[in-house]
């Protein structure tokens, strides 16, 4: 089985997240594409150690899953935070700073 | 059958290469369904089943301990996350189709394919040396988890100090971001009554309609005068239970049958 296909499909999945980052305009499903795109890295990283055999890749996953954790939770606060003054989750509406 | 079986059993790969086909089916399926499903909550159930593929990639690729992690850490919290928050906004709430920006959807689906180009051509321009494989790193400490504490104790072991500061600093930015400010006293329990007393009405709110064929909250109670009263519904209940009205056939018979009379025949006896 040739690794590469999985370096292959990583990209399919990043690309699918990208455009989901560019066309989709709820905040919540946006940041569910920029999950999509890590989780496509962490395929790639995964892939790499396989294919150089040793264990640095899936150490730097295992790092980019615990900063995706801590950015999931930031995040989300933030959509909460908007939500809650402006009731919507909506990308185009919060376009001011302040209010 | 056999054959096929025979053919697994020979080489390691074959069964590989079915774990990679169908998953990696499922993971694609999972990333396309997110994007085009209108509602936030079908997005995240999609996501999900693309992550537990994903997961099921690391292990048959010598990752065990990230497969595992990914289910705990990706479907489990993060994914759990997204649903909560999703329930707060409100599940109900769809996208809307209209166009923000004119040609932003071509924009971006194109510039994304050009992306997906480009890594592919550097995907394939590049030549790889398969022959090394993950076992031997994998069998060097013990095992995978073995492995993979001695790189994160020992030669990562600033970054991985330095992610406790980072994870302290999420969870204290999220208490202080979800923190609602109240700006004025909370009520006591004695204001509240007083309140009540003051606005005319101390006396409880009438209780849901409860009539021999619909026990149901949604169900609005009777005034003594017989009209239905809005106000024995619970609130979010409300514009449901204006919409089914009183049953004014029902509330006929649940008079005669108090009035001491035998059970008419209606409608439900009609159909049985």
């Amino acid at each position: 089985m040739n690794p590469a296909n999985y370096l292959y499909l990583s990209a399919i999945l990043f690309s699918l997240g990208a455009v989901g980052v560019l066309v989709r305009r709820n905040a919540i499903v946006m940041f569910m594409c920029v999950e999509l795109m890590l989780n496509a890295c962490n395929l790639a990283f995964v892939s790499f150690a396989r294919i150089n055999g040793n264990l640095d890749g899936q150490v730097i996953a295992f790092f980019v899953m615990v900063v995706a954790a801590a950015e999931v939770v930031v995040g989300l606060a933030i959509i909460m935070t908007i939500f809650r003054t402006r009731r919507s989750a909506s990308v185009d509406e919060a376009n001011l700073l302040k209010y | 059958m056999s054959v096929l079986l025979a053919t697994i059993e020979q080489s390691g790969s074959t069964g590989e290469q079915i774990v990679f086909w169908v998953c990696a089916a499922i993971a694609v399926v999972g990333a396309v369904g997110m994007l085009i499903s209108r509602r936030a909550v079908h997005s995240a159930l999609f996501i999900a089943a693309t992550m537990i593929a994903l997961a099921v990639l690391y292990v048959s690729q010598g990752a065990p301990f990230l497969g595992m992690a990914q289910i705990v850490v990706y479907t489990g919290a993060v994914m759990m996350l997204f649903l909560f928050v999703l329930m707060l906004v409100g599940v109900d709430s769809t996208e809307s189709l209209v166009e923000t920006l004119k040609g932003q959807r071509i924009a971006g689906l194109a510039l994304a394919l050009g992306f997906a180009v480009l890594l592919f051509a550097a995907i394939g321009n590049v030549s790889y040396n398969f022959a090394v494989g993950i076992d031997g790193a994998n069998a060097a400490d013990g095992g995978n988890v073995q492995g993979i504490a001695h790189l994160i104790f020992d030669r990562y072991l600033l970054a991985f100090e330095v992610t406790s500061a980072l994870l302290i600093t999420a969870a204290l930015g999220a208490m202080v971001l979800a923190h609602r400010e109240r700006h004025t006293p909370r009520k006591s329990q004695r204001e509240q009554s007083e309140d009540r007393v003051r606005s005319g009405e101390p006396q409880n709110l009438p209780g849901p309609g409860v009539y021999a064929l619909h026990n149901a909250v949604g169900t609005p109670g009777l005034l003594p005068d017989g009209q239905p009263t809005d106000r024995s519904v619970p609130e979010p209940l409300r514009g449901v239970s204006a919409a089914v009205g009183v049953d004014h056939e029902d509330t006929r018979r649940v008079n005669a049958l108090a009035a001491g009379g035998a059970i008419i025949p209606g409608k439900a006896e009609d159909e049985s």
